[in-house]
């Protein structure tokens, strides 16, 4: 494998591990002794300015924690540059993330369409942004591994 | 329209520069081993750009380092 297989594997580790610790930190901190904050706007709000941040400075520490592992396991560097076919395989994947992300989009306005609960758009468009960002890891590893 | 295949003698050629590496290769290109690993396995067709300086490389011609073929083996220009 690949160092760049490598590190999307890691992206894609991690972007896993973000959800489900964010979940169970959400649910066991909010959800848990309040069932009715779901509904509350104010707490998406907050769930969601979180998250972002909280997402960033874990990708670079997790990015900068594998680049020390690596160098000490395997002795190569990282590679530094992106070429051509890095560019393309990155566009490739953002289309499909796009794609992935809107159709959650359209779903979370569905629901607010038929009248569920507002917690399920929330719900929808956080699932759909995970969902996005996992199948374009998945994409690219595809695209490295098989070609295109 | 039909459909064109693309080969390419880099492997051949790295072999006959003194036995260059991918690596090599892909430092003198700009670009990384793994997308010169995948031009030589003809997993991806690369740019003209770079196409000319994988060329430029090996000091050939374009068309002795890239061979077009299409479909029924007919290699004429296309009469528009």
């Amino acid at each position: 494998m690949y160092q760049k297989e490598k590190q999307i594997l890691v992206t894609l580790i991690n972007t896993i591990l973000i959800l489900a610790s964010y979940s169970l930190f959400l649910y066991y901190n909010y959800i848990s002794g309040n069932p009715e904050i779901i509904n509350d706007f104010k707490f998406w709000g907050k769930a969601f300015l979180i998250l972002i941040p909280v997402t960033i400075v874990a990708q670079i520490i997790i990015h900068i924690i594998f680049s020390i592992v690596n160098k000490i396991v395997t002795n190569e560097d990282l590679p530094t540059i992106s070429d051509e076919r890095d560019k393309l395989i990155e566009l490739k994947a953002i289309r499909i993330s796009h794609w992935i992300f809107t159709a959650g989009f359209l779903l979370a306005m569905g629901s607010q369409a038929i009248g569920m609960q507002t917690y399920m758009m929330f719900f929808l468009l956080l699932f759909s942004g995970f969902a996005a960002s996992i199948i374009s890891e998945i994409a690219k590893l595809y695209f490295y591994q098989k070609g295109f | 329209m039909k459909k064109c295949y693309i080969n390419n003698s880099i492997r051949k050629l790295r072999f006959f520069a003194n036995e260059m590496t991918q690596q090599e290769l892909a430092d003198k290109t700009g670009v990384t081993r793994q997308t010169i690993v995948a031009i030589e396995n003809e997993k991806y067709f690369p740019s003209l750009e770079l196409a000319f300086r994988i060329s430029h490389v090996f000091n050939l011609p374009l068309e002795e380092v890239f061979t077009f073929r299409l479909e029924d083996g007919n290699n004429e220009p296309i009469k528009t």
